[in-house]
């Protein structure tokens, strides 16, 4: 099957790959352009391992196929630092111990900027709501609702 | 809250491998990958319980880009041998059928051929091209049915051990196991009270995010490397040598991050079969399992049926209890019944107890490990009928319990006498919590449970070698799961009284740091940190050594305080405190590399308990759940890193809850998985819960020189009766059976309920 020519731009780097109709995001993320911190937990969109926001909004690279992408702009975990600095979430979950294993750490910062970027002032109850997508087996979810609660409560201070 | 005994233990520092888990750096199983390797797959059984009559693999083999085709004749016989995995016990016979079928597929999911190929793409159509010749035999799945007599039997050599009389024919009973303390006979006929119940729990899944996966390398000089996901790549090579008929030490294996286990990962799957492929093809082999092949053939963790009586005076005071647990083993045998067994009624001082357990087979995917393996499933039916009890007698749950809790000198009825423990001090701080002093709002009502795990100890090796710069690396070998990289490093630091940034701990490979039982049993930060801290008292010896050289007076005569060596007294001589990194700068002329190390086989896991409190509401019409606020208290001896420690009550309470609510195994006539994915077996998700409450309650252990406990198992024990006592109290209806999903609870809500009045 011929392959498909797609021009994207991934963490505000042209990129340019080629993969089958068929393939997905994910996939291409993770085998061709060896960007390996979007994880596959279930391969049918009910984890949020592999969130990734594409042109701001947010999906599960999983259930989006790697053609839909031409032309948009994707980002992944990979491009939350900027340089050597942590986001303030990145900062933040490390801080208040929001991750054990980690695996869904990567889904759970794409997922909590992308609700921070429309409102920097959730409640508790929206905050659960937002990241009812993105699967935790590790923390019961308490210190990960913080973090970002505390978060917002910073970048408001800071917009202030 | 920091711990005022020391510097550096009871903080909160950030974890040594945080930056690299929150920009995607970390790597886990999936993100290894070789040049040239091949894509394995799994060719799984549709059936439940099946003959294979014949495989053909040779289309298969014939296809372009198939590189190597295995079946169970690629892996040798192996003896009726049982060895440790996790805390379970499993035997290879079995293990190596486990991994890939003989003569029979006992469970849908079962391995009976995997393909190597140069694409995923061709790997599935190669698949698609094995022929199995199946004879399909009648299954069984649920554990009562399994026992009767006339049920299919799954193996033909399977006789009850322990079975009263001696078992004459085969069935699918395992083993009969007893626990006895005191006269249950005597102990009921004194009884004022008796409440007796028959419970039964659901298979569950352990539910971590990661997908197993694997990716190993043979050489064709015999050399394998592997690089996977698992609790102990210890195990992983241990498993492999035997399967594969290799020697451990052709065998090098690196643990990649983890993304979760909770037991789950402390056996192999893909491992042995990922080699082997490596073996015929030549080339590097990497297997990943799907979602849906977590769910179908990894080991979740059993359901069980439990019978429980208890007999009490008026006063509260339990003076006898029985319990019989029916455990589901999968298809082969091995279930966590014992576990399930000597933690059911371990929290409490009861003079007379009789415990009797099953391990029974069915056609359902071999059990694995599960956070305190079998004590939710005892321990739901036991708090849940003393909470009957309560009910009855009119009294405080958290003070019926008190009247009875097990406290130093309790004999418990698995033989063990307890030393210092903590549950009467859990019980207190339950009590005192701000949770359980606030008045139940309307509309909710409050339910209340305890939990015991009596944690491992077990085999663990470390090393310390001190840098040219005079930082530390200290060197374990446990893949840490939940931030033990950080209470390890905080150990080892307060032992050498230097910074915890000048410690960088390392998790190494097989062949780099010497053998270490699994992550599991709650053991890593109790028993590796034991290793941790010796190795480093073995490296503070070194230094002192080096400091006596560099003063050229006797060993003795130097002491180290606030990592540095210090003359003992002015007798000794009067010279300048050295430093670490002055004593490395000139380590060369004092003896060369100056390092420490330890191996032990750790004993006097301190035991744990946990008391939690739930608040919740019952919708009536829909039998949705709400929990509204939820507390955790548990004498965790002492936090190493507080933060951690809450984590891990938090993640086992949610977990809990989510066994209690949602969470089961579904299987239709045909003995197939209904539910193989996170849509359809539904875990907790952030909306369905409150922020879980901690109380840490520090009994220290008295066998470890930090006090610590293991506190990983004890947090989901409590939550299933907790939930199930608190939607008693909300709706009058003794709900007997997981989940309380919302079908389940609603149609019980509908239903007419004469059990109601004799209570």
């Amino acid at each position: 099957m011929a392959k498909i020519h797609v021009t994207t731009t991934i963490n505000g780097a042209p990129t340019e790959f080629l993969c089958d109709p068929s393939q997905t995001l994910l996939d291409v993320l993770r085998d061709q352009l060896g960007l390996t911190g979007s994880k596959e937990g279930c391969g049918s969109g009910d984890c949020g391992a592999c969130s990734v926001t594409v042109d701001g909004r947010l999906v599960c690279s999983c259930l989006v196929l790697a053609p839909e992408t031409e032309g948009a702009k994707v980002e992944t975990i990979e491009g939350m630092a900027k340089g050597d600095k942590l986001h303030p979430l990145q900062k933040k979950f490390v801080e208040m111990a929001a991750l054990q294993c980690g695996i869904c750490t990567p889904g759970f910062l794409i997922a909590s900027r992308a609700l921070l970027e429309r409102n920097n002032n959730p409640t508790e109850t929206e905050i659960r709501y937002w990241l009812a997508g993105n699967l935790c087996r590790c923390t019961g979810y308490d210190k990960i609702i913080h973090a970002v609660m505390q978060v917002a409560a910073e970048m408001r201070e800071s917009a202030k | 809250m920091s711990n005022p005994k020391y510097k550096w233990i009871g903080t909160r520092p950030d974890r040594p491998d945080g930056a690299d888990k929150v920009t995607g750096r970390a790597r886990f199983a999936a993100d290894f990958n070789l040049a040239g390797q091949l894509i394995g797959k799994v060719l799984r059984s549709p059936h439940a319980h099946a003959r294979i009559k014949s495989i053909d693999t040779s289309k298969a083999l014939a296809l372009p880009g198939v590189k190597a085709v295995v079946t169970s004749k690629d892996f040798p016989e192996q003896a009726d041998l049982t060895v440790p995995a996790g805390e379970m016990q499993v035997n290879l016979r079995d293990v190596t059928r486990n991994i890939m079928a003989r003569e029979k597929v006992l469970y849908e999911g079962h391995a009976v051929a995997a393909v190597a190929a140069t694409t995923e793409a061709i790997a599935k159509q190669a698949l698609s091209l094995i022929k199995v010749d199946y004879q399909i035999l009648p299954h069984v799945i649920d554990v009562a049915e399994a026992m009767k007599p006339g049920a299919p039997v799954l193996h033909d050599h399977l006789m009850t051990e322990g079975a009263k009389p001696p078992a004459t024919k085969p069935s699918n009973i395992a083993k009969r196991i007893e626990f006895a303390k005191g006269d249950t006979k005597a102990g009921f006929a004194k009884a004022e009270v008796i409440i007796e119940r028959s419970f039964t729990t659901q298979a569950v899944h352990q539910g971590y995010i990661e997908p197993h996966a694997a990716l190993a390398s043979a050489s064709e000089d015999g050399q394998v490397q592997i690089w996977s996901t698992t609790q102990g790549h210890f195990q992983v090579r241990g498993f492999c040598a035997r399967l594969l008929n290799l020697e451990t030490s052709q065998i090098r294996v690196t643990p990649s991050e983890i993304g979760g286990g909770f037991g789950g990962t402390t056996v192999v799957y893909l491992e042995p079969l990922a080699v082997r492929l490596s073996q015929k093809s030549g080339k590097p082999v990497k297997m990943t399992m799907s979602r849906e092949d977590v769910f179908r053939a990894s080991g979740p963790a059993p359901g069980g049926n439990v019978h429980v009586k208890i007999g009490a005076m008026k006063d509260g005071r339990i003076v006898a209890g029985e319990c019989t647990v029916e455990m589901q083993a999968g298809a082969f045998p091995g279930s966590p019944v014992g576990p399930a067994c000597m933690c059911s009624f371990a929290c409490y001082d009861i003079d007379n107890v009789f415990i009797v357990g099953f391990d029974v087979v069915s056609n359902r995917p071999k059990v694995a490990a599960y956070r305190a393996p079998g004590a939710p499933i005892s321990s739901f039916a036991v708090e849940s009928t003393i909470d009957m009890l309560c009910q009855q007698l009119n009294m405080d749950p958290i003070d019926l319990r008190l009247k009875n809790a097990a406290t130093k000198g309790t004999k418990t009825a698995y033989g063990v006498t307890f030393g210092v423990i903590g549950m009467v001090e859990t019980l207190q701080a339950a009590k005192d919590s701000p949770h359980y002093k606030t008045p139940v709002k309307p509309g909710f009502a409050r339910g209340v449970a305890a939990g015991f795990w009596f944690n491992v100890g077990a085999d663990s090796s470390a090393a310390a070698h001190v840098g040219e710069d005079g930082t530390v690396t200290v060197i374990s070998g446990n893949p840490d799961i939940g931030g033990s990289r950080a209470s390890l490093a905080l150990m080892a630091a307060e032992e050498l009284g230097v910074d915890y940034d000048k410690i960088r701990p390392v998790i190494a490979d097989t062949a780099s740091i010497g053998f270490n039982f699994v992550t599991g049993g709650s053991r890593v930060t109790f028993a590796t940190g034991l290793a941790v801290v010796n190795s480093v008292r073995d490296l503070i010896r070194d230094l002192k050594g080096r400091a006596a050289k560099t003063w050229g007076v006797d060993p003795e005569g130097v002491i180290w305080e606030n990592g540095m060596a210090k003359p003992a007294g002015s007798n000794v001589g009067t010279f300048e405190p050295l430093t670490i990194a002055q004593l490395a700068a000139t380590a060369g002329k004092t003896g060369g590399p100056i390092n420490g190390h330890a191996q032990l086989n750790v004993t006097g896991a301190g035991p744990g308990f946990g008391v939690h409190v739930c608040d919740l509401a019952v919708d009536a019409d829909t039998g949705i759940v709400t929990v509204g606020r939820y507390t955790a208290a548990q004498d965790v001896g002492t936090a190493i890193h507080p933060s951690y420690v809450e984590g891990q009550l938090q993640g086992g309470a949610v977990q809990g809850i989510g066994w209690a609510l949602n969470e089961e195994y579904i299987y239709n006539a045909q003995g197939r998985l209904a539910n193989p994915g996170f849509l359809d077996y539904r875990i907790p998700v952030a909306s369905d819960l409150p922020m879980i409450e901690t109380v840490l309650v520090e009994v220290p252990n008295p066998t470890h020189p930090y006090g610590v406990r293991g506190v990983g198992e004890v947090p989901i024990i409590p939550p299933l009766a907790t939930v199930a006592n608190a939607v008693a109290r909300a709706t009058g209806l003794r709900m007997l059976d997981l989940p309380l999903s919302p079908p389940k609870l609603s149609a019980a809500l509908d239903a007419p309920r004469p059990l109601m009045a004799a209570e």
